[in-house]
């Protein structure tokens, strides 16, 4: 069976721009998950007792895991003279590396305070990696509020390790973004048995497996708003693979497609791996889609992972999607997926979230995705939510989450109605 | 620079939030970066609030640094008073924005918007979360509350109740309907439910009932200054501390202290005999110092347990703090930093912690009961149930909480009494914790062989300190333990065996020795035993 795009996508459909108070949160998040998947990483955040707290809000229980971050809390007297915060902060890494041995990688993040002060944390990277080299390698990247939004700073991170990664003439396959371990193992079990290989992974789990990059490098991207990553690793020669996003069965295979034609593998080859795992991902989708078919969804931006998320949504559940905001959109990136959209949601970039509110009210959705500042007073004003950010904590992609994704969006829909059924009366 | 990992309280901008969202018909203008929203879900999830926090962020981004910040502060408060017609706007800068310095009072007051503006000065890099809620409430109150004919019945305010407030909800309750019993009503209750126009009223009161100091105590006595209105020096946390809350409402008032006490069970509850165990347990308290300092009172006098060690993550009550600490032979530890409170936890051993979100974590790690009595706190303390901690309910509700994660009282006999049971043995944990039993397989219950206990004993052979001439004191972590001393350790229940450990290695490095055997194991008992 070979998937028919609609006669028309949404690349070239005008995106509504907005500008105004965002309801979203800052680059400093994608810690929360990078420290998880980098093994020998810990990540240092230069800023306030607002960076400090919004992590503490954001990893929940993790804080008391000995997590591999921490902030280093800019007070007074760093505000008052910068030689002084460069010592300050030498003095920090110093206690810390040697509490922590067992650190390879050390990334200094800005934040909010730390850029508006000035504080070029890209110069005491490079001092820091002179100090502590061979042992510990300090780079540094953006998770500040007024350059990123959420998912940006794993982008952020990942460009900042494309300068340092080894040079290579050898002809390899790179997937680039962080995903679960056993959604990554997954991909890496596809190409291997349909022979592509070697495959290497940005981020790797270990310092000492990090991939290199060059000229014959080709890479793949397992997430939608890595667009600085793209940019650094074409500017190291390597070249980008275009595909939809693997969500579902059909962006799975699209995107395998897409990869397994760069590199020669014959269509029975490719039918003959995918084609189990591809027939449990339709069964696994089907389970979920009544609860989904006919459904109107409408999404608020938070993580860029909207517009695959909403072609999934649409091709494959059969939801009919109103408005499908994203805090940015990379054309290039997202031109496969925008091109198998339908035609007649509203394309939102950016927000001014007291408008969008009006706007979802107005079309009072059968489901709306969006972030937990919002998900419980909708909910009391009856429309029932998707809060988002689980898409990025949760496996998601390939064939064998298909299922497990589809079921995220139809559990809240499927609450609604029962507990509508025994007509319970929520107290204030 | 302080490295930190988890911090016990926000920023001072959290703390205006808080106010914010606890009040009604005032709205927050944040001068702001974009992701400061991140604390709305502090109150939609945490809280489940089921509307957005009344606050309006700037959303400032990179781009606009260069321009005109300044405008999208003046076009944000225009939006929001159009938007949401509040009665008034309160005004001011998170950390960021503090750098920036746009002057939000300067710049909102010059735009001649039609409600009162009340501009916020929070020093993000000295202060914290409380002390934001404490101003921002003076603030409010300073602006707003005028002096004005007293009520003709007495009447009085509740004060510094806040949105993500531990308990405050059921405590406002608890209080007022104390207070009804003694025949005052309630004038207004601020911050938590009271619109800007109530705080105008708020000098109709006779006087002010102090709920939390933390975040009411500077409004207090600036109503005790412009509105001569007494406050309540008492927080009614605990049985005693009730009745004397009481008896000082009837001292300001000349009204009768008599009030219902026949659904107050604590003290019942507590002489019961299953309540003997209960005694001299010993207990570690942290948290805010309000809700330590009455912990404390109820722990020793109300509960019958023994306080070894008590503290506060709040500076500005450092001073109280200490002295009651004084009086309970401790030094109060006074401290933000989570890691010297699990220090303090790991040297005294206590048998319950009673402290914060922070130190239910440092309890399960170590293994050491403990119950919640202070924010930060997660969504489960902020319970659907009806679930106080002020007046005789909340006496009950902290009995309950305080006693249910130790093991009951016949339960903890009968763990020592047959320790070695197959069945029913320690590691099973206690029987209404819902732990699975495990019966051991019979192999474990055989005393082990010296050898095979020194492979799978603590100490492995090649961590083993090397044999060297004896030291006067040795240092208790090169103590080594036998292996027929440490299989008896292990018949010690688990909720004491820490303290035995502790317990013998001091001993044993006071006399001089580098290893310990059974005998050791007892010796040490004798001298500590009380």
């Amino acid at each position: 069976m070979t998937i028919q795009p609609p006669a028309t996508g949404c690349r070239d459909v005008p995106v509504l721009k907005e500008r105004g108070q965002r309801e979203v949160f800052c680059g400093l998040t994608g810690i929360i998950w990078l420290h998880r998947k980098m093994q020998d990483a810990f990540f240092l955040v230069v800023g306030s007792r607002t960076c400090a707290h919004l992590l503490q809000s954001a990893a929940g229980v993790m804080i008391f895991a000995e997590p591999r971050f921490g902030t280093a809390i800019l007070e007074e007297k760093d505000l008052a003279g910068l030689a002084d915060a460069n010592t300050e902060l030498d003095r920090e890494v110093a206690r810390l590396l040697s509490r922590r041995p067992d650190i390879r990688q050390l990334f200094l993040v800005g934040s909010c305070p730390s850029e508006v002060i000035k504080l070029d944390l890209h110069r005491a990277a490079e001092r820091l990696s002179a100090l502590h080299a061979p042992h510990v390698r300090v780079l540094n990247f953006t998770g500040s509020g007024i350059e990123t939004t959420f998912t940006q700073g794993e982008d952020a991170c990942l460009a900042a390790m494309v300068p340092a990664l080894a040079p290579t003439q050898a002809r390899e396959l790179l997937l680039v973004g962080a995903l679960p371990d056993v959604v990554e193992d997954q991909a890496l079990a596809l190409l291997s048995a349909m022979g592509i290989g070697p495959v290497r992974c940005l981020p790797s789990r270990r310092a000492d497996d990090a991939p290199a990059v060059g000229p014959n490098t080709v890479f793949a991207l397992t997430q939608p708003f890595l667009g600085s990553t793209h940019e650094a690793l074409t500017r190291r020669g390597a070249r980008h693979i275009p595909a939809p996003f693997p969500f579902g069965e059909e962006g799975t295979t699209l995107w395998l497609r897409a990869v397994a034609k760069e590199f020669g593998v014959s269509d029975a080859t490719f039918d003959a791996v995918t084609a189990a795992p591809r027939a449990r991902a339709i069964k696994a989708i089907a389970s979920q889609a009544d609860t989904l078919n006919g459904k109107t969804l409408f999404m608020f931006p938070d993580s860029q992972l909207e517009p695959p998320l909403a072609r999934f949504l649409t091709r494959e559940c059969g939801m009919v999607a109103l408005e499908v905001g994203t805090p940015y959109l990379h054309r290039d990136i997202l031109g496969p997926d925008l091109d198998l959209l339908a035609k007649g949601p509203v394309i939102s970039e950016g927000q001014d979230v007291d408008r969008q509110l009006d706007r979802a009210r107005a079309a009072r959705p059968d489901l709306t995705v969006c972030g937990l500042g919002l998900a419980n007073p909708l909910e009391a004003e009856g429309l029932t939510t998707k809060w988002a950010i689980e898409l990025v904590f949760t496996p998601v992609h390939f064939y064998e989450q298909a299922g497990d994704l589809a079921a995220l969006f139809a559990r809240p829909l499927r609450r609604r109605a029962l507990l509508n059924a025994s007509k319970l009366e929520a107290a204030e | 620079m302080k490295l930190t990992l988890w911090t016990y309280e926000g920023p001072p901008h959290i703390g205006a939030m808080r106010v914010a969202t606890g009040m009604k018909g005032l709205h927050y203008v944040l001068h702001a970066p974009q992701g400061d929203t991140y604390a709305d879900l502090l109150f939609t999830m945490i809280e489940r609030r089921n509307a957005r926090p009344p606050v309006s962020y700037t959303t400032f981004q990179a781009r606009d640094l260069g321009s005109d910040t300044a405008t999208l502060f003046k076009t944000t408060c225009q939006d929001a008073v159009d938007r949401f017609a509040p009665e008034a706007l309160i005004v001011g800068a998170s950390c960021t924005a503090e750098l920036i310095q746009d002057d939000p009072a300067g710049l909102a007051s010059a735009m001649g918007l039609k409600v009162p503006v009340i501009a916020l000065d929070l020093p993000s890099y000295q202060r914290k979360e409380n002390f934001g809620a404490d101003e921002t409430f003076l603030q409010i109150v300073r602006a707003l509350a005028k002096p004005m004919p007293r009520s003709e019945a007495i009447t009085c305010n509740l004060l510094g109740a806040t949105g993500l407030g531990f308990r405050h909800r059921d405590d406002v309750v608890e209080v007022t309907s104390l207070l009804a019993q003694m025949g005052i009503a309630v004038n207004v209750c601020a911050p938590l439910g009271a619109r800007p126009s109530d705080i105008a009223r708020m000098g109709a009161a006779h006087f002010n009932v102090l709920l939390y100091p933390e975040t009411g105590e500077s409004a207090a006595r600036q109503c005790e200054k412009a509105l001569s209105q007494p406050y309540t020096k008492t927080v009614p946390i605990g049985v005693g501390a009730t009745r004397a809350f009481i008896a000082e409402v009837a001292k300001l008032t000349g009204l009768s202290p008599k009030v219902d006490e026949s659904r107050l069970r604590l003290p019942w509850w507590s002489a019961s005999v299953d309540s003997t165990y209960l005694t001299g347990k010993r207990v570690f308290l942290f948290g805010d110092a309000t809700h330590v300092m009455a912990a404390a009172r109820i722990a020793r006098d109300e509960v019958g347990f023994e306080v070894v060690g008590m503290g506060c993550f709040n500076r500005e009550f450092a001073r109280p703090m200490r002295a009651m600490a004084k009086d309970y032979g401790l030094e109060a530890l006074i401290t933000d930093d989570y890691l010297e409170v699990e220090a303090a936890i790991q040297a005294l051993a206590p048998e319950l912690i009673l402290g914060t979100q922070m130190e239910r974590h440092i309890g399960k790690r170590l293994g050491i009961p403990c119950a919640v009595i202070s924010a930060p706190v997660h969504v489960q303390d902020f319970p659907a149930r009806f679930s106080p901690q002020m007046g005789f309910e909340g006496a009950n509700v902290i009995f309950d909480t305080w006693v249910h994660p130790l093991v009951m009282g016949l339960e903890e006999h009968l763990l020592t009494m047959f320790r070695e049971d197959f069945e029913f043995h320690d590691d099973a944990g206690a029987s209404h914790h819902g732990g699975a039993a495990m019966a051991r397989p019979v192999a474990e219950i055989q005393p082990a062989a010296p050898a095979a206990a020194a492979e799978a004993g603590s100490m492995p052979a090649e961590a083993a300190p090397p044999v060297v001439a004896e030291a006067v004191h040795p240092d208790p972590a090169t103590i080594v333990w036998l292996s027929d001393a440490e299989t008896e350790l292990k018949k010690i229940p688990f909720f004491v065996r820490g303290k035995a450990r502790r317990n013998t290695e001091r001993f044993a490095a006071e006399k001089g020795l580098t290893r310990i055997s059974i005998d050791t194991l007892y010796e040490a008992k004798a001298h500590y035993a009380r």
